[in-house]
C-alpha cells in the first residue's frame, strides 16, 4: 500500500527517462524549427506521465517543470505559468487514480452529486481534492468534460466512464480496488452517444460512392 | 427526418469501421485530387454557395472567413488550425468526429488547406480527449501511409502535413486566438483583435480557425454540391447540423439534423421526449452554456437554427441541448454555470476576472435565497458591466445564462429570497 | 499619418497608433493600468475604454485599437463613463481598503482614477481575495492582495530588464503575480517594477513606512553612481534624503534607474565625515576647519610644487575639481589625476575617451562589438538601451572579454585581446556583420584600458573601428565606456596631468590631496607623504588621510558632472551637507584664502564661468550635439598587446563607490545576489 499523496515529497532532482525521451523527439517534431516552445504541453504531460510510471502519482514537480523548461530552452517562469494554467496538469502529488467527476450542468442535471458521493464513499475522502488515505484515489471536480449526452461522467485519469449512477461509480471503483481496469465508456451498453437502446438514425447502409472526380455534382431535387 | 442519405456524418455512432478502409467505402477520400484540382478559388466559391455558417458557435460563414486569408502565400506560411477543443458544457458532437469519423476531418484539413494555401495543419484537441485524440491521430497516420496527405497529397501534387496537438484542461483555449497562443506555447489568453488571424495568426502567420464540424462538412459539401447543402435547412441557415441533446430527455444522444428543425420534434423524435412528457419541460439552453435559456413557452415552438433562436434572444452556439424539466432549480443550474466560468476564466480582463467571481457568488446566494430581492438588479448589472468589455466573448458567455435566468425567472428568485426571509423569521420566532 | 477627431477636436496622429495615443494628442486624459509606452499593449485592464464611431456598439479599448483615417472617437459618452465605473468597481472588489497604510498613497493610479470612476459605496458584499506575498529581495516589497493584475510588472522584467522571472501562475480569480519560486529578482532595474505598479502591490521595501509623498522636497538632480547620468529626482525630509526616483530624460535613462542609484541613498547617512579631522600622533581627531587648514598650511610649507600632487575621485562634481586644478596650480603643481584605476586614456581628442555613439544613438546602430566591458554591471541603463536595440531586431552583437549574461544573445569572440585580431583580418562571422552594417559601434570598456596594455589596445580598437566604417562623417562608432560620474569631467578639465597616481602614491609627492578619492590602494601611501582627505565618506581615502576635509555628497551640492556620452549635466543641492561639512569647492575656495592665494571666484556662478573658460564644453547644459567622426587618425600606440584575459571591472554591482559600500541596502542586495557577483566575477 503506498503513502498518501500529501505526504510524498517535492523531488530535488528530475530527468526524463528514455521512454520519455523518445516521446519528447515526437512531440517536438511537429513544430517549425525555433518553436519549439510549441512543445510545452506535450512536454509537461510527459513529464506528468513519467512521474505515473515511475512513482505513481502523475503530477509535476517543480524540479520537472525546470527540466521541461530546459528541454525547450524557456525561462523557467514560462513553464510555471502554463503548468499552474492548465489544470490538466497536477502540480502537487496525486493518488494512483484520479477520479474526475465532472459536475457542470449536463452532469449535474443527470446526477452527478451522486457520483460524487459514490467516489466519497468507496475511497473514504471528504471532498474534492482529497485523496483515499491509501493513496489509491484521488478525487477532483473537473469542468464539462464534453460527452454531455452520456452524463453523468467520471474520467478515470485518461478514460471516460459514461452513463454513471452512483451504483456503478461504486462497482468501477472497487475493481479499481482490486486492481482491475474496466473497460472505459458507456456503463449501460450505449453505442457511442447513440441513444439508449440503440441508433434511431443512420440505420440504412453507410456505403455511398458518388466520385466528384467523374460526376458533377448533383442537384437537390 | 432527415434521411440517412443526406446526413453527413454516416459514423456517429462508431458502428462501422472507423479506419481508412471504413472511410473510404462511406464516401470518404473519393476524388480528392479532383476536388483539390478545381482550384482554390473555386473551392472556396463552392463553399460560399452552400451557405454552410461556422459550426463552433459564432456562426460565421465558412468560405467567407476561408476567403480572408492571402491569395498569395508571402514571406510567411499559410496555416490552418482545427479547433477541436471542444468545450462548451452541452457539446459533445466533434468528440464523435474524433473518434468515429475523423477521415473526415482529415480530408477535409487537407481540402481547407489547400484552398487557403496552407502547408501544415494544426488540430488542437482538448487535453481531456485522450482516446480521441489518440483515434484521430490513428486516422492521420493512415492517411500518410496511404499518400493521402503528406508530400503530393492524394496525387494532387500538393504538399500537406497534419499535426495533432492536445490542449491540457482550458475551456478558454477554445477561443480562437487563445488557441492559437496555447499552441505557441504560452497561457492561453486571448489576444487583442486587431490583427486578426487571417493577418497574424499561428506564429504570426496568417492563419484560418476552423471548427471541427465545419472542417470535416466540407469534403462532403464540395463532392455533392453547394446546391445540396443549401437546400436543407433554411435560407441563411443551410446545411445539416450535428445536435447534442442532454439533460433531461428520455434518450440523451447526438444526432444529425437540418437546421430549422422545431426543437420540439428534435427531441420528441431523437431523444424519446422530455422525462415525464413535453409539459414537464421547464426550460433548455438551446446552444451550449454560454447563450441563455428559453423557458418552455419558446420551447414550444422555436426553430433550431442560428436566426430563430436569435429571435427569441438566445443563440444556436454549438447546437447543445440542454433540456431541463420541472424537477430542476433553474437557480442552481445557472449557478453551476457561473461556476463553470469563473473557473475557466483566464484572468486577463479585469472584468471578467473580477465579475465572475462575483456573479458566481451571489448565484451561489441566490439559489439559497440568502440575498435581497434588489441584489437581482445589482447581478444584472454586474452582467451589463461584464458584457462587451473584454478581449474575448467568456464574458459574454458568462453574462448571458444568468440574464436569461432573470428574464424568465425573476420571480421564481424573488420567491426564493422571500422563503429563505421567511424561514429565517419563523427561526427567529422560535428561539 | 492618419487624422482623427476626438471630442470635436481633429488631430493627426502617425499611421500605426494607438487610439489612447491620439486622445492624448488630442489633450484628452485616459485612465489606463496596464497601458505603458515603453511596454507592449497588454489591453487587459479595460479602463482605456472609448467608443468609436462607425465600428460596433460597444466601448473599446483605446490602448489596444489601432487608429485609421476619419476615425471620429468619443471619450466622454454615457456609455464610456459607464462601463470605466463598471471597470473600476470590479478593481475595487477585490481590492483591500488600506490606502491609510499603503505606502502608494497620494500617487496611487487606482487611488487617483477611483476619483473620478469609482462608485460612493462598495455593492460587493463577499468574501474578498487574499494573496500570500513573495519574497522578492531587499528591494522589492510585495502586497499581492493589491494587485490588479496588469502585469506591467511582468511585461518590464521580460522586455526591458530581460530577466523572464515574474510571471503571473495560475489563471482567473487565482492568477497569482509573482516569480513561483520564491527569490530575489535577479535584475538591476528591479527597482523600476515600484514605479511601474499602477497600485501598492510593489512599493520599495527600504522606503516601507518612511513618508507620505506630499510630505517630501523634491529637487531634480542627476545620478553618480555611475557614468550614465540619469536624471533623479531627491526627495528629501528636513535634513534626510527620504527617496530617490527617476525623471524622464529619454535621451538617457528613459524613465528608468538603475537600483544602486536608487537604493544606495541610506549610505549617504552612515559614515559620514561631518567634521574636520587631523592625525596627532597617529590617530585622527576631531578638529575645527582653521585647525585642519593650518596643518596643510603647516605641511605645505617649503615643500615644492613638483612635490604636491592632487587626486581626484570618482564622485567629483566638475565645480571642485576645476578648484583644486586652480589650487594646485597657485602652489606650482600640475600633478594631477583623476584615473584611480590607472586607466590608459588618451585625452589629446575628447572623442577618444567619450561614449561617441550617445546613448540614444545606441538605438540607430545596427551592429555592435563590445571589448573588455560588462555594460549590465558597469551601466545598466546603457545596457538597457542595447537590449532595446536588440529587441527591435537586426542588430548583430558581439563581446571579447569576460561571458557574463547581459540579457541579449551577443556572439562570444573570447576573452583576450589577441581575439580581436579575427575580426581585423575579417576572419570572423562578426566581420561580415560588421562589414554590412551602415552604422556599426563599439564600446571599449575599463577592463580593456585599466591593464598595462591599456593604451595599446585603445589604440587597436579605434583602428579597428576607422576600418570597420564606424567612423564617418555622420557617425561615430567609437565609445569608451566609463563607470565614474567624474572622469569625463576630469579629463574636461585636464585633471590627467603631471605625474600619475601610481607615481605619487609610491612616494613621488610629499603632500597628497584626495578630493573624494577612495577606489585606489591609499595604503601604499608611504608614511612620509602627507594625505589630505576631502570628502564626505570615512572609507578607504579618509583611512589613510593625515587631515580629512569633510566635504558635501551629491545630494548636498550644486554640482557639474558630465557623462560617459560627454553629456554636461547639473545636480542640485536637495539637502545641507551634515554637520560642519562643506559644499567641496567653497572647502577649497576657503582654503586658497586662507594661504593667501585666493581663487579669483567666490560665488557658484562664478565658478561654473571658470568651468567654460577651461573648457569650453562646460558652456552647454543637458544638450548633446550629435557628431560624426572628423579625423580618423588614432591615439597614440604605447607598446605591445598582451594576452591576459580581460577582466570584469565591476566585481559587485551594488558596492561600487563610499556610498553604496555604506549602504545597508546595498549589503542586503549583495548578501542576496551571490549569483549576480559571482557571475560578474567569473
Amino acid at each position: 500500500m503506498s503513502a498518501a499523496p500529501s505526504d510524498r515529497v517535492e523531488p530535488t532532482s528530475f530527468a526524463f527517462d528514455d521512454h520519455s525521451h523518445a516521446a519528447i523527439d515526437v512531440a517536438i517534431a511537429k513544430y517549425p524549427p525555433g518553436k519549439q516552445a510549441s512543445a510545452v504541453l506535450p512536454l509537461l504531460d510527459i513529464a506528468q506521465r513519467q512521474m505515473g510510471r515511475t512513482t505513481g502519482s502523475a503530477w509535476i514537480p517543480t524540479v520537472a517543470m525546470d527540466a521541461v523548461a530546459q528541454a525547450l530552452s524557456m525561462p523557467p517562469i514560462r513553464v510555471y505559468e502554463i503548468a499552474t494554467f492548465y489544470l490538466m496538469f497536477n502540480t502537487k502529488p496525486i493518488g494512483r487514480y484520479h477520479l474526475q467527476v465532472c459536475g457542470t450542468t449536463p452532469c449535474w442535471l443527470r446526477g452527478s452529486d451522486e457520483v460524487a458521493r459514490a467516489c466519497r464513499d468507496v475511497g473514504g475522502m471528504k471532498g474534492y481534492g482529497e485523496s483515499s488515505a491509501d493513496g489509491l484515489f484521488t478525487m477532483s471536480e473537473v469542468e464539462c468534460l464534453g460527452g454531455c449526452v452520456n452524463a453523468p461522467i467520471l474520467q478515470v485519469d485518461d478514460d471516460y466512464y459514461e452513463d454513471m449512477d452512483y451504483e456503478r461509480t461504486k462497482a468501477l471503483l472497487e475493481s479499481l480496488k482490486r486492481g482491475e481496469k474496466p473497460a472505459r465508456g458507456s456503463t449501460i451498453g450505449r453505442i457511442g452517444s447513440a441513444p439508449t437502446g440503440g441508433p434511431v438514425t443512420l440505420t440504412s447502409d453507410p456505403i455511398r460512392v458518388p466520385s466528384a472526380s467523374n460526376v458533377e455534382p448533383e442537384k437537390a431535387e | 427526418m432527415l434521411s440517412d442519405q443526406d446526413r453527413i456524418f454516416t459514423n456517429l455512432y462508431g458502428i462501422h469501421d472507423v479506419g481508412l478502409e471504413g472511410a473510404r467505402k462511406r464516401g470518404d477520400w473519393d476524388g480528392t485530387a479532383g476536388i483539390l484540382a478545381r482550384g482554390r478559388e473555386a473551392i472556396i466559391e463552392e463553399m460560399k454557395a452552400s451557405g454552410l455558417r461556422g459550426r463552433g458557435g459564432a456562426g460565421f460563414p465558412t468560405g467567407l472567413k476561408w476567403s480572408f486569408m492571402p491569395k498569395e502565400v508571402g514571406v510567411r506560411p499559410h496555416y490552418l488550425v482545427v479547433n477541436a477543443d471542444e468545450s462548451e458544457p452541452g457539446s459533445c458532437k466533434d468528440r464523435d468526429i474524433l473518434r468515429h469519423d475523423p477521415h473526415k476531418l482529415v480530408e477535409g484539413c487537407l481540402i481547407a488547406s489547400f484552398a487557403m494555401n496552407a502547408h501544415a495543419c494544426y488540430i488542437y484537441v482538448r487535453g481531456e480527449y485522450y482516446n480521441e485524440a489518440v483515434a484521430l491521430q490513428k486516422a492521420v497516420d493512415q492517411a500518410y501511409a496511404a499518400g493521402l496527405i503528406g508530400k503530393n497529397a492524394s496525387g494532387s501534387g500538393y504538399d500537406f502535413d497534419l499535426y495533432v496537438h492536445r490542449g491540457a484542461g482550458a475551456y478558454i483555449c477554445g477561443e480562437e486566438t487563445a488557441l492559437l497562443e496555447s499552441l505557441e506555447g504560452k497561457k492561453g489568453m486571448p489576444r487583442l483583435k486587431p490583427p486578426f488571424p487571417a493577418a497574424m495568426g499561428l506564429y504570426g502567420c496568417p492563419t484560418t480557425v476552423n471548427n471541427v464540424e465545419s472542417i470535416a462538412v466540407a469534403p462532403t459539401i464540395l463532392r455533392r454540391g453547394a446546391a445540396w447543402f443549401s437546400a436543407l435547412g433554411r435560407p441563411k441557415n443551410a446545411g445539416t447540423k450535428l445536435f447534442s441533446i442532454s439533460g433531461h430527455v428520455n434518450k440523451p444522444c447526438n444526432v444529425e439534423e437540418e437546421l430549422g428543425i422545431p426543437l420540439r420534434e428534435l427531441i420528441d423524435t431523437y431523444c424519446g421526449g422530455v422525462r415525464g412528457g413535453w409539459d414537464n419541460l421547464l426550460a433548455v439552453i438551446p446552444g451550449g452554456s454560454s447563450v441563455p435559456m428559453i423557458p418552455k413557452s419558446i420551447c414550444d415552438t422555436v426553430l433550431m437554427d442560428f436566426d430563430s433562436l436569435r429571435e427569441v434572444k438566445s443563440s444556436l452556439g454549438t447546437a447543445a441541448v440542454i433540456v431541463m424539466d420541472k424537477s430542476t432549480d433553474p437557480i442552481k443550474a445557472i449557478a453551476r454555470l457561473s461556476k463553470f466560468y469563473k473557473h475557466e476564466s483566464c484572468g486577463q480582463c479585469t472584468p471578467c476576472r473580477e465579475g465572475t467571481g462575483w456573479m458566481m457568488r451571489v448565484m451561489d446566494r441566490m439559489v439559497q435565497g440568502r440575498a435581497e430581492v434588489a441584489e437581482i438588479d445589482v447581478l444584472e448589472q454586474v452582467t451589463r458591466q461584464i458584457e462587451g468589455h473584454t478581449i474575448c466573448a467568456l464574458g459574454d458567455a458568462a453574462a448571458w445564462p444568468i440574464q436569461g435566468l432573470i428574464r424568465h425567472f425573476r420571480p421564481l428568485m424573488e420567491e426564493r429570497i422571500a422563503a429563505y426571509k421567511a424561514s429565517k423569521t419563523t427561526a427567529m420566532a422560535a428561539e | 499619418m492618419a487624422k482623427v477627431t476626438v471630442d470635436g477636436i481633429e488631430v493627426e496622429v502617425p499611421n500605426g497608433s494607438n487610439v489612447l495615443q491620439a486622445c492624448e494628442a488630442a489633450g484628452k486624459e485616459i485612465p489606463r493600468f496596464c497601458y505603458h509606452e515603453r511596454l507592449s499593449v497588454a489591453g487587459n485592464c479595460r479602463m482605456c475604454l472609448v467608443e468609436i464611431e462607425k465600428a460596433p456598439p460597444k466601448p473599446f479599448a483605446s490602448c489596444a485599437y489601432p487608429v485609421a483615417d476619419g476615425m471620429v472617437v468619443h471619450t466622454d459618452t454615457p456609455m464610456v463613463r459607464a462601463a470605466r465605473r463598471g471597470v473600476m468597481e470590479f478593481l475595487l472588489i477585490n481590492h483591500p481598503l488600506d490606502c491609510p497604510i499603503c505606502d502608494q498613497g497620494g500617487e496611487c493610479d487606482l487611488q487617483d482614477q477611483a476619483v473620478g470612476y469609482g462608485g460612493d459605496h462598495s455593492r460587493y458584499h463577499e468574501s474578498k481575495r487574499a494573496v500570500v506575498n513573495p519574497d522578492l529581495g531587499p528591494l522589492v516589497k510585495t502586497i499581492m492582495t493589491r494587485c490588479i493584475h496588469c502585469t506591467r510588472c511582468i511585461r518590464f522584467s521580460t522586455e526591458i530588464a530581460g530577466v523572464s522571472e515574474m510571471g503571473a501562475t495560475s489563471r482567473g480569480e487565482s492568477m497569482a503575480v509573482g516569480t513561483y519560486v520564491e527569490k530575489a529578482l535577479s535584475s538591476e532595474l528591479s527597482g523600476n517594477l515600484i514605479d511601474i505598479c499602477p497600485v501598492g502591490a510593489l512599493t520599495s521595501k527600504p522606503y516601507a513606512f518612511v513618508a507620505r509623498p506630499w510630505e517630501l522636497k523634491k529637487t531634480d538632480s542627476v545620478d553618480v553612481l555611475d557614468a550614465v547620468g540619469s536624471a533623479i529626482r531627491v526627495d528629501t525630509r528636513g535634513a534626510e534624503v527620504l527617496r530617490i526616483l527617476p525623471r524622464i530624460n529619454e535621451d538617457v535613462n528613459e524613465e528608468w534607474l538603475a537600483d544602486k542609484s536608487r537604493f544606495a541613498l541610506d549610505g549617504l547617512k552612515r559614515r559620514r565625515l561631518d567634521t574636520p579631522w587631523i592625525k596627532r600622533d597617529g590617530r585622527l581627531v576631531r578638529a575645527s576647519w582653521p585647525e585642519a587648514f593650518a596643518a596643510i598650511e603647516d605641511r605645505l610649507r617649503g615643500v615644492s610644487g613638483e612635490r604636491i600632487g592632487a587626486v581626484a575621485g570618482d564622485l567629483c562634481d566638475a565645480e571642485s575639481m576645476v578648484a583644486l586644478k586652480d589650487v594646485m596650480a597657485s602652489l606650482g603643481s600640475t600633478n594631477l589625476d583623476c584615473r584611480q584605476d590607472g586607466a590608459a586614456i588618451d585625452a589629446s581628442r575628447r572623442e577618444f575617451y567619450l561614449f561617441n555613439t550617445s546613448i540614444a544613438g545606441i538605438e540607430e546602430a545596427d551592429a555592435l562589438l563590445i571589448v573588455g566591458a560588462n555594460p549590465r554591471t558597469e551601466a545598466p541603463l546603457i545596457n538597457a538601451r542595447i537590449r532595446k536595440r536588440v529587441l527591435m531586431g537586426n542588430f548583430p552583437v558581439a563581446l571579447v572579454g569576460a561571458a557574463a549574461d547581459l540579457t541579449y544573445d551577443y556572439a562570444h569572440l573570447g576573452t583576450q585581446p589577441g581575439d580581436l585580431g579575427s575580426l581585423i583580418e575579417g576572419s570572423h562571422a562578426f566581420a561580415k556583420a560588421l562589414e554590412t552594417a551602415k552604422k556599426p559601434m563599439i564600446i571599449v570598456g575599463q577592463g580593456a584600458l585599466t591593464r598595462a596594455d591599456g593604451a595599446a589596445i585603445l589604440a587597436e580598437c579605434w583602428k579597428l573601428a576607422a576600418q570597420a566604417n564606424m567612423l564617418t562623417p555622420d557617425w561615430h562608432g567609437f565609445n569608451v565606456l566609463h563607470t565614474a560620474a567624474a572622469r569625463v569631467g576630469a579629463l574636461d578639465l585636464g585633471f590627467a596631468t603631471g605625474k600619475t597616481l601610481a607615481h605619487m602614491a609610491r612616494g613621488g609627492v610629499d603632500v597628497l590631496w584626495l578630493l573624494g578619492a577612495d577606489e585606489f590602494d591609499a595604503a601604499q601611501i608611504p608614511p612620509s607623504t602627507f594625505v589630505v582627505y576631502q570628502g564626505h565618506h570615512g572609507d578607504r581615502g579618509a583611512a589613510r588621510a593625515d587631515v580629512i576635509l569633510p566635504g558635501a555628497a551629491y545630494t548636498e551640492k550644486d554640482g557639474t558632472y558630465v557623462s560617459t556620452e560627454g553629456r554636461v549635466q547639473r545636480g542640485a543641492m536637495a539637502l545641507f551637507p551634515p554637520g560642519e561639512a562643506k559644499e567641496d569647492w567653497k572647502i577649497l575656495r576657503a582654503f586658497s584664502a586662507m594661504i593667501g592665494k585666493p581663487l579669483p571666484y567666490d560665488t557658484l556662478d562664478a565658478v561654473r564661468a571658470r568651468l567654460a573658460a577651461v573648457n569650453p564644453v562646460f558652456s552647454v547644459i543637458d544638450a548633446l550635439p550629435r557628431f560624426g567622426a572628423g579625423e580618423t587618425s588614432g591615439p597614440a600606440v604605447g607598446g605591445d598587446i598582451g594576452s591576459a584575459p580581460f577582466a570584469p571591472v565591476v566585481a559587485n554591482y551594488y558596492m561600487t563607490d563610499p556610498i553604496s559600500r555604506a549602504s545597508a541596502t546595498m549589503a542586503a542586495c549583495t548578501a542576496a545576489h551571490a549569483p549576480i557577483t559571482s557571475i560578474a566575477a567569473e
